[in-house]
């Protein structure tokens, strides 16, 4: 029997409000001391603390792209990469010639090793990203993957089913629109280039770039004239 | 797209029937929230990143490792909905580290139990250090 989500978001509730009754029932009363932390939290401490000792990483490092990660680097950046190639055919040439060289141009990338590839999104020709194996995925323009993305569900199914795994996320396409699959790996990540939304002619750049959205430039969504309030 | 909306919420759609009548799991979905759900996973994504950009191993190791504890997690009938994602990527760092004989298993038990101390000892508000976790005991 598979937990659902919603299952094991109530069980992960319930568990931590034990374990927090537990800690404060240890604590002796008159002095508080610092609640331990959770065994992967702990876990994460040991191997840093290791690392850092034997002068494998730097912690300043670590601590550096934590905050950019979370703070600087999403998907804005695709979104300004997708409305240049909107406005600006020489650019869209290059970024679907050569993806890494053509977002190195905003500043964007330049770790790892990993070559990123732009596919263009057509009337007839809808394209969606996936990564089988784990959740390879194009960092230096999107961020993180967002949770759905990295669930076995979506890693299969994209992949099985990418016309009802559209649909539910609210994308019918019709049946004569060809849906191309790309599978990402350690060394090549994926962009989509969606369609510039029709009637978006005398928008400017920054106006476009407000108009992408997150799940367009994975495949899982159009971009519209009117971006959903409170999708990424 | 109007029913695209999810505030704050966490829905499950209802999974379609293929062809061959077998339901699939239903995707989980996500309001674009934070994509850490802790700090902790923060920390273990930045190791992994900062000692492959160091050349202390390749992005192709790390990712045949993650693939490898995220399917043993599935082997052992985890909830496979992203929820244990960084659960297995901590124990793929784990794993490559004990590889490359930087850390065994022993040394992260014991180094774990160390910091577990350190906070026991540590009063609330003041910043933890390894070191108090080494200390004699004040007490007891």
């Amino acid at each position: 029997m598979k937990t659902s989500r919603r299952d094991f978001i109530a069980n992960a509730g319930a568990a931590a409000a034990a374990r927090h009754d537990l800690a404060h029932a240890q604590e002796p009363e008159q002095e508080h001391h610092a609640v331990v932390p959770s065994d992967p939290a702990l876990r994460v401490k040991s191997l840093e603390s290791l690392l850092v000792e034997k002068g494998l990483v730097d912690p300043a490092a670590l601590d550096a792209l934590v905050d950019t990660y979370q703070h600087k680097i999403g998907p804005r950046n695709g979104a300004q990469v997708v409305a240049r190639a909107w406005v600006d055919p020489a650019f869209r040439k290059r970024l679907l010639a050569n993806g890494t060289a053509a977002i190195a141009e905003f500043g964007f990338g330049g770790w790892g090793g990993d070559y990123l590839v732009v596919l263009e999104n057509t009337p007839k020709i809808h394209n969606l990203i996936v990564c089988t194996l784990c959740s390879c995925y194009p960092w230096a323009v999107l961020g993180l993957p967002p949770v759905w993305y990295k669930s076995a569900a979506y890693r299969s199914r994209a992949v099985i089913d990418p016309r009802g795994v559209l649909r539910e996320f609210g994308l019918e396409l019709p049946e004569d629109v060809e849906i191309r699959v790309h599978d990402s790996t350690a060394e090549l990540r994926y962009l989509v280039l969606p369609e510039r939304p029709p009637g978006s002619e005398k928008l400017k750049e920054e106006e476009l770039a407000a108009l992408v959205t997150r799940d367009a430039m994975i495949g899982v969504a159009k971009v519209t004239l009117t971006k959903p309030e409170g999708r990424p | 797209m109007p029913s695209m909306s999810i505030f704050g919420t966490i829905t499950l759609s209802q999974p379609d029937p293929t062809p061959g009548g077998e339901q699939l799991s239903a995707l989980p979905r996500d309001d674009g929230g934070p994509v850490f759900a802790e700090p902790w996973q923060a920390q273990a994504f930045a190791l992994a990143v900062k000692l492959s950009e160091q050349g202390h191993f390749t992005w192709k190791e790390w990712a045949a490792a993650l693939a490898a504890e995220l399917q043993a997690a599935a082997d052992r009938g985890e909830p496979d909905d992203g929820s244990r994602y960084y659960h297995c990527w901590l124990a793929a760092l784990e794993r490559l580290v004990g590889e490359k004989g930087w850390a065994d298993r022993a040394a992260l038990v014991a180094r774990k139990e160390v910091w577990a101390e350190a906070y026991r000892r540590t009063p609330h508000g003041k910043p933890v250090e390894l070191a108090a976790g080494l200390a004699p005991p004040g007490r007891g």
